[in-house]
């Protein structure tokens, strides 16, 4: 599996998303500056957490204008697996490649902790190796990632099955409406979630249950 | 140099939350300043323009704000254009 991971300005999770996929894929992705025009070809971009351009405006708006996001935008349309963490959902928000809107936490802190979520849906290429209804835990740090959207659309997530990562009840760590935690786009090529798998594949860092996302997009991709 | 300038007030629709509104009230309660209702807060964006014409003025402004200085799943906007 080919893969490519975004820079922002102030993105800071782009090392740990490419230190992630390398062992899990064994391929070096390539690192794309959010100024080129065009991200090679590969089977899976990667846009990172982090405070991309400072978070100036909105979390993820100016990042949604670069350069570099039209491509990602355009190979998303042809089929091109994109995976948005944390400020990288925002920025798939942002850039309307995925329906709602990251808002400031609820208790309106930054939280930085592991959280426990359940796997939703798994009839898709990010998370067919997990179990349906697994409860995973993975770590979140962030101030704005209180999912928001319009009950309307909410139903519609639920109803084709897009909510692929729910907070576990009474472990909602922002307010994000109905738990989620992170979500698919229709044609089910493009997942953005708050919380940080590629901080979960090495048990020395505490944790692997972030491994079978990836598993499951070599599986999917190769 | 600029003909006009504009003032783009961005704030959050109603019944999205904001948590720092609140804060804001608590704290303005806390220094003893009674009869604090809700309190919401926004942004205020000030761009000098070169245009002229009000009219287009208007409408450049409203495609900058749908298109990056609002959020509209979240955010409402209002344009005050001074000549």
């Amino acid at each position: 599996m080919k893969s490519a991971v975004v820079v922002f300005p102030a993105s800071n999770c782009d090392r740990d998303a490419a230190v992630a996929l390398e062992q899990m894929t064994g391929t070096k992705p390539h690192i794309v500056w959010h100024a080129d025009s065009e991200v090679p070809d590969v089977d899976l971009i990667v846009l990172p957490g982090g405070f991309a351009y400072g978070d100036y405006l909105r979390c993820g708006a100016m990042a949604s204008q670069s350069r570099v996001m039209r491509d990602v935008k355009a190979k998303a349309e042809k089929g091109v697996a994109v995976l948005g963490i944390c400020n990288g959902f925002q920025v798939l928000t942002e850039s309307h490649m995925l329906p709602g809107a990251l808002i400031r936490n609820a208790g309106l802190k930054f939280v930085c902790r592991r959280v426990a979520m359940t796997v939703e849906e798994t009839q898709n290429a990010f998370t067919r190796k997990y179990n349906h209804g697994q409860r995973v835990t993975m770590p979140v740090a962030h101030g704005e990632g209180n999912y928001f959207a319009d009950e309307e659309t909410l139903d519609r997530l639920e109803g084709e099955g897009r909510v692929v990562f729910r907070y576990v009840d009474g472990d909602n760590p922002n307010g994000a409406a109905r738990n989620i935690a992170g979500i698919l786009n229709e044609k089910r090529n493009v997942l953005g979630l708050m919380p940080h798998p590629e901080r979960v594949c090495d048990p020395l860092l505490g944790g692997t249950d972030g491994r079978a996302l990836f598993e499951s997009l070599i599986e999917a991709l190769t | 140099m600029s003909a006009m300038k504009a003032r783009v007030f961005v704030t959050l629709k109603n019944g999205v939350l904001d948590p720092q509104g609140k804060a804001i009230g608590h704290a303005l309660s806390g220094l003893g300043f009674e009869g604090i209702g809700e309190v919401r807060q926004g942004k205020l964006i000030e761009i000098e323009l070169s245009e002229r014409d009000a009219a287009k003025a208007r409408a450049g402004l409203t495609e900058m704000c749908e298109k990056l200085l609002a959020n509209t799943i979240i955010e409402k906007y209002e344009i005050e254009l001074k000549g």
